[in-house]
C-alpha cells in the first residue's frame, strides 16, 4: 500500500521536474523562440491558418458577403454525388497525377544519371537545357504555336505535307487530344528542383563504394545502380518523390493557358481547375474550401503512400 | 573470395560496357531534342520577319533574320494604358523585397532550427517540412480572406508578405546549415562569448553562401514568373508577367511580338541560373530528405 503511494509520487514527481526541465529549456533558450518567430508567424499565418481556415469553412455556406451559415456535410455530398463535374476533374487530376508524376521523376532521375558522368562543364550545359523550361514563366506557350490549329502550325503543316491528315486538326479544342497534349507539356516543364536535387546527389555518392562495388564484382551499370547509387541517395529521390507529387497534384495552369478556361468538354478539367473556378469566379468560398480540404488530402496522402514504397527501394 | 580486381593504370576500371555508353548517348539526343527544341523555336520565332511567320508551309529555322519583333513589342510597350515602366518597376519592386526579407527571417529560422536544441523546434521543423507537400492552390483562397482582413488585398504586400514565409528556401538553408556548419565551430564562438545573433551573422551565414544564393534565385524565380495575381486589381500595381501577357494576348497579329516578349522574359531567369548553377547544385547535395 505504501510502496504504492510511494510509486505514485515518484511518477507524479518525475512528471513535475520534466515539465519543470522543459520549462527551465525554454525560459533558457527564450533567444530561440525570437529567432524562429518572424518566419513562423508569416509561415503559420499564409500555410497554417489557410489550411485550418479551409477545414472550417468547408462545413459552411460562406460566400465573402453575408455571415456563414454551418451545413455540416453538405459541401462534400453535393461534391461526391450531385456534382459531375467534379467528378470528371478527380479522374482528369488523377490520370494526369498518375502519368506525370512517376514520368518526371523517372525523367529527372535518369537524365540527370545519364548526365552524371560526364565531364563537368558539358554537364552544366546539358543540365541548362534540360532545367530551363521549368523556370523560363509561360515559355510553354510555345506548344500552342507548334501545334497551332492552323495550317501555320508546324505539326499541322508536317502532317499535311506527309499526307498523314486532309485537315487540320485543332489539337486544343479537340477533347481527343488535349489531355495528351497538356500531359507531354507538363512533362516538359517538370524537370525542375528534384532534378537539381538528384544531379547533386548523384554526384555526392562516394566513390569509395563505386571502387568497392568494382573490387566486389559488380558487373554492369545497372548492378551498380541498384546496389550502390540508389540506396546511397534515399534522401534526394525522397525529397524528389515529394517535389513530383505535389507539382503533379497542383497542375492546372498549363490547361488554362493552352486550352483555355474551361477547357473543351472539360477534357483536361482538374481539381485545381474547379477550385479556382468556385472559389475565384464564383467565391462560393465554402464549397471551394472543401475541395481545396480534399486536394489538401490527396497530396498528403500520396506522399505518405509513396514515402512507405521508397523505403523500400534497393535494399 | 573477392572477383579478380580490375585496373588499368593504378585506376578501378568499373563496369561499363560500349553498348550501354551508346544507348544512354542515343537517350540523352533524344530527349534533349524534346527539351531543346522548343525553347529553340520560340527564338527562331521571335527572329522571323512577318513574311516568314505567316509562311506555307512554315518553316522551322529562320531564312533572314531580324530584331523588328523586338522593336515592335517596345513599341506596343509604349502605348500601354499604364507607362510600362511601371509594371517593371512592380515586378522589381516586389522580387526584390519579397526575395530579401524570406532570405533574411529564413535563414535565421533556419539556423535556431539547425543549430539550437530547444522545445519545440523538432515539431517546427516537421510541420514547415510537411508543408512541402502541397502547394499555394491548396491555401490561395483562404489567403485571400486573410490579406483581406489585414487590408493588404491590390497593395504591393499582398505579393511581398506571403513570400516571406515560402517553404522551400527555409528547408534548403536548414539542411544545408545541417551539414556544412560544424557544431564545434559555433561551440567556440559561444565560449568566446560571442551571442546567439552574432555568432549566426559572423560565424554561420558566411559558411553557406550557396545556400543564401540559392534561396535568392528560387525567391527571385517565383516572384519574376508571377502572372496576374488574384489579390491585385489596381492596373498600376500589376506585375510585368501580367502585362506581357496582354501584349501577347491580342490575337494572332502579335505573334511575332509575343514571340520576343516570351524570349525576353525567359531570359532573366535562365541567365540567374547559368551563373547561379553550380552554387545552386551544391546546396541542393543536402536537400535530401532522411525521414
Amino acid at each position: 500500500m505504501s510502496n504504492k503511494t510511494a510509486e505514485k509520487k515518484a511518477v507524479s514527481r518525475k512528471d513535475m521536474t520534466m515539465m519543470q526541465w522543459t520549462w527551465k529549456e525554454m525560459k533558457k533558450n527564450w533567444l530561440a523562440y525570437l529567432m524562429v518567430a518572424p518566419y513562423l508567424i508569416i509561415f503559420s499565418l499564409f500555410t497554417i491558418v489557410p489550411v485550418l481556415l479551409s477545414a472550417i469553412l468547408s462545413f459552411t455556406n460562406f460566400n465573402m458577403l453575408e455571415w456563414p451559415d454551418i451545413v455540416w456535410l453538405d459541401n462534400y455530398i453535393t461534391l461526391f454525388f450531385d456534382d459531375d463535374i467534379f467528378l470528371t476533374a478527380c479522374t482528369n487530376t488523377f490520370i494526369f497525377a498518375c502519368i506525370v508524376g512517376p514520368a518526371s521523376y523517372l525523367l529527372s532521375f535518369l537524365v540527370a544519371w545519364f548526365i552524371n558522368e560526364l565531364p563537368p562543364k558539358i554537364r552544366a550545359i546539358v543540365t541548362l537545357i534540360f532545367y530551363a523550361p521549368s523556370i523560363s514563366g509561360q515559355v510553354y506557350l510555345i506548344w500552342g504555336t507548334l501545334f497551332s490549329a492552323d495550317s501555320y502550325g508546324w505539326v499541322n503543316a508536317t502532317l499535311l505535307e506527309l499526307g498523314l491528315i486532309d485537315k487540320e486538326i485543332a489539337f486544343f479544342k479537340d477533347a481527343n487530344y488535349v489531355m495528351p497534349l497538356c500531359i507531354v507539356v507538363s512533362l516538359w516543364t517538370s524537370l525542375g528542383t528534384a532534378f537539381l536535387s538528384f544531379i547533386a546527389g548523384l554526384q555526392g555518392v562516394d566513390r569509395a563504394l563505386y571502387e568497392a562495388g568494382a573490387v566486389d564484382g559488380v558487373k554492369n551499370r545497372w548492378q551498380e545502380l541498384y546496389y550502390i547509387t540508389l540506396p546511397s541517395m534515399r534522401p534526394q529521390l525522397m525529397f524528389g518523390a515529394v517535389m513530383a507529387i505535389t507539382g503533379s497534384f497542383g497542375f492546372g495552369g498549363i490547361v488554362t493557358a493552352l486550352c483555355g478556361f474551361p477547357s473543351v468538354d472539360y477534357a483536361a478539367h482538374t481539381i485545381v481547375h474547379h477550385l479556382e473556378d468556385y472559389g475565384g469566379q464564383r467565391y462560393e468560398v465554402g464549397y471551394s474550401s472543401a475541395i481545396a480540404v480534399i486536394l489538401f488530402a490527396i497530396m498528403v496522402g500520396a506522399n505518405a503512400l509513396v514515402k512507405k514504397i521508397l523505403s523500400k527501394v534497393g535494399v | 573470395m573477392a572477383a579478380k580486381l580490375r585496373t588499368r593504370n593504378h585506376k578501378v576500371v568499373f563496369a561499363r560496357s560500349a553498348g550501354g555508353d551508346a544507348g544512354i548517348t542515343i537517350m540523352l539526343v533524344l530527349l534533349g531534342a524534346f527539351m531543346f527544341l522548343p525553347m529553340v523555336y520560340v527564338v527562331m520565332q521571335s527572329l522571323k520577319p512577318l513574311d516568314e511567320l505567316w509562311m506555307y508551309p512554315p518553316r522551322f529555322f529562320v531564312s533572314s533574320p531580324t530584331l523588328g519583333n523586338f522593336a515592335s513589342l517596345f513599341s506596343l510597350m509604349n502605348i500601354s494604358w499604364v507607362p510600362f515602366s511601371r509594371y517593371i518597376f512592380n515586378t522589381v519592386f516586389t522580387s526584390v523585397m519579397g526575395t530579401f526579407g524570406h532570405l533574411f527571417i529564413a535563414s535565421l529560422a533556419a539556423y535556431t532550427l539547425a543549430k539550437i536544441k530547444f522545445p519545440g523546434g523538432k515539431a517546427m521543423f516537421k510541420t514547415i517540412q510537411t508543408s512541402l507537400m502541397f502547394n499555394s492552390t491548396v491555401t490561395g483562397i483562404t489567403s485571400f480572406i486573410i490579406l483581406s482582413a489585414f487590408g493588404w488585398l491590390d497593395t504591393y504586400l499582398a505579393i511581398i508578405v506571403p513570400a516571406w514565409g515560402s517553404t522551400l528556401g527555409l528547408y534548403l538553408m536548414k539542411q544545408f546549415m545541417d551539414t556544412n556548419v560544424p557544431d564545434t565551430v559555433l561551440e567556440s564562438s559561444r565560449l568566446d562569448g560571442a551571442g546567439e545573433l552574432r555568432t549566426y551573422w559572423i560565424i554561420a551565414m558566411p559558411m553557406v553562401k550557396p545556400a543564401w544564393l540559392t534561396l535568392i534565385v528560387y525567391s527571385f524565380q517565383g516572384l519574376w514568373n508571377a502572372g496576374a495575381s488574384a489579390y491585385i486589381h489596381s492596373e498600376q500595381l500589376k506585375s510585368l508577367n501580367y502585362a506581357i501577357g496582354q501584349i501577347t494576348a491580342g490575337g494572332i497579329k502579335r505573334a511575332g511580338a509575343s514571340a520576343a516578349a516570351q524570349v525576353v522574359m525567359m531570359l532573366v531567369p535562365i541567365m540567374v541560373f547559368v551563373f547561379s548553377q553550380s552554387n545552386i547544385v551544391e546546396t541542393m547535395g543536402s536537400s535530401g530528405m532522411k525521414d
